[in-house]
């Protein structure tokens, strides 16, 4: 009877302590949550005045449809032309929008891939270079691009261009990290044959570490152009080209019918980009195997 | 029989590359993508002499960054610190206790109708394409200038990215452990408690944690568009030219991001072990 007693008192014990540390990590959150509400100015009071703006704001974001008249031309009050009745500068719009994604995602990746092999542990010629190149690619990732936007709309000027650059520069930093683990990661004795036949670095790199992490680099180059995309709708919000400098005008004058025909629109676009990079990257990948 | 290269290559041409047509169409290809640059190229007046001028800009501001300096308003610059990482933990707390029911409801193996399922699934994919800075400027349209804008930007933004993350955990639960339940009598709700929720709560603790982290980034530049935080301070400064106050802001958000992520780290690491 003795053993059953200590295990017993064990369980119990074994029980208060984590009923304890349960305790004190819950009042801890308690307190953290308590001081970021104040730091925050999220008062009870603001609450509960806000919440009902809210609804009424997102109320009136809902399209003024109505059923008999859906698909009436664009003079029929109701009708679908009539609150999509920009449609097509709003597409013009956010086609500009997907090629400054598009060419700011496939700059950043060319530089990021000549960063990249440089800042790979395997492959950097001694430990210097490699922490250099790390530390490089480590800023540009860790400024905004709304940031390197703000800063590019005053040289640059207003339009695409600061965009475009402020995205590539995110991109740069994003994707080099990335390609750098891949090469990492990939089988080092394609590399030993070439140098031991006799091939420069540049050889080595081309012949043997390339064909092996493409599609890895490929995939991850997709990726980050849907990223890119959710990015570049927005970046016009500072004046940097695309569909968010539109937006931010139609939020601004409060013209709740064309908001929410935005951001249809935008949620459309987005989805459909995801879903068609979703392939190529499944294509992409299953060359390898 | 030849045994020159010439003869090889006259009796095994594919040995040595493409064959014509495949070759063809990596020509065509080429021209197409060139073709493709050029055309953004003039569309968004992308010239050589813009560029220089450009970068010949961006050198004169980099050396303006040079010292940085914390500029007259020290207070105002931690105020602006400590409120984005405040938004940023109470909007991910929120978001995070809305999408754990919704990420149950999502997932294919809590909730089995499949129509439901899947257009619950839909319908976070598509607010997820919906830009935090979309939502910040939205809000403060609704509840005014200020970090509680950017609180309710925070949670609606990234409720959709976790409950997605939840729902895509709880699905590769290992699923014997709910059968076990099951099997020994509990119904659906307690075999959810005991059979499920243990397996996915630390996964789910560690996707907050890291949602935590980004959202720290993010919301230091909420403040652009008037939504709180030192993203207002960052875009002040711009305006006004004052670049190395700029650049001693922006070296002081990547140390808290810094510091934020090795926290996150350890708590991940003690609550999971």
């Amino acid at each position: 009877m003795a053993g059953a007693d200590a295990l017993e008192a064990a369980f119990q014990a074994r029980r208060r302590a984590r009923f304890v540390a349960g305790f004190g990590g819950g009042a801890a959150l308690c307190a953290a949550l308590l001081v970021s509400a104040w730091v925050s100015e999220v008062f009870p009071a603001s609450l509960i005045e806000g919440a009902p703006r809210i609804g009424e704001y997102l109320a009136k974001l809902v399209p003024d449809l109505h059923l008999p008249v859906l698909f009436a031309g664009v003079d029929a009050q109701g009708s679908l032309g009539y609150w999509m009745y920009r449609l097509d500068s709003w597409l013009w719009l956010l086609f500009e929008t997907s090629q400054m994604a598009a060419l700011a995602t496939l700059s950043g990746a060319a530089v990021a891939m000549l960063l990249c092999f440089p800042a790979a542990a395997n492959l950097a010629p001694n430990r210097a270079v490699h922490f250099a190149f790390r530390r490089t690619l480590e800023l540009f990732r860790s400024v905004p691009d709304i940031v390197y936007a703000l800063i590019l709309v005053w040289t640059f000027g207003v339009g695409p261009l600061a965009g475009i650059l402020a995205i590539a520069l995110h991109t740069v930093g994003a994707l080099g990290k990335l390609f750098a683990e891949v090469v990492e990661n990939a089988d080092m004795r394609p590399w030993e044959a070439v140098r031991a036949a006799g091939g420069t670095w540049a050889h080595g790199v081309r012949f043997a570490i390339l064909p092996q992490v493409l599609p890895n680099f490929i995939s991850y180059v997709l990726l980050r152009f849907e990223i890119n995309v959710r990015g570049a709708t927005v970046i016009g919000f500072v004046g940097a080209g695309g569909i968010g400098q539109e937006l931010y005008s139609v939020i601004s004058f409060n013209y709740y019918q064309e908001i929410g025909a935005i951001i249809v629109l935008i949620i459309a676009a987005v989805s459909l980009i995801d879903l068609t990079s979703e392939r190529l990257r499944t294509v992409a990948i299953g060359r390898v195997e | 029989m030849t045994t020159t290269v010439a003869g090889i290559r006259a009796r095994f041409p594919r040995a040595f590359g493409p064959p014509p047509g495949t070759r063809a169409l990596r020509w065509l290809g080429a021209f197409l993508f060139v073709a493709w640059l050029c055309v953004l190229c003039i569309w968004f007046d992308i010239t050589p002499s813009r560029l220089s001028r450009g970068i010949s800009g961006l050198f004169v501001i980099l050396r303006q960054m040079i010292p940085p300096s914390p500029g007259q308003q020290w207070p105002d610059i931690l105020q602006g610190l400590a409120e984005s990482v405040a938004m940023a933990f109470l909007g991910t707390f929120v978001a995070a206790v809305i999408a754990v029911p919704l990420g149950f409801l999502g997932a294919r193996n809590v909730l089995v109708n499949a129509l439901a399922h899947f257009s619950i699934r839909r319908v976070f994919d598509g607010f997820r394409g919906v830009d935090q800075l979309i939502w910040a400027l939205a809000f403060v349209r609704a509840v005014g200038l200020g970090p509680l804008a950017g609180v309710l930007a925070i949670t609606a933004a990234e409720i959709c990215v976790l409950a997605k993350l939840f729902a895509e955990a709880i699905e590769n639960a290992d699923p014997r452990q709910k059968e076990a339940v099951e099997a020994a009598g509990g119904s659906r709700l307690l075999a959810i408690r005991y059979g499920l929720i243990p397996q996915v709560l630390p996964v789910l603790l560690a996707q907050t944690l890291y949602s935590f982290e980004s959202n720290t980034r993010s919301a230091s530049i909420l403040g652009v568009v008037g939504a709180g935080g030192i993203g207002l301070q960052i875009a002040e400064r711009i305006k006004v030219r004052y670049w190395d106050e700029v650049s001693f802001i922006i070296i002081l958000l990547l140390v808290t991001v810094a510091v934020i992520d090795q926290l996150s780290a350890r708590v991940r690491r003690r609550l999971i072990g």
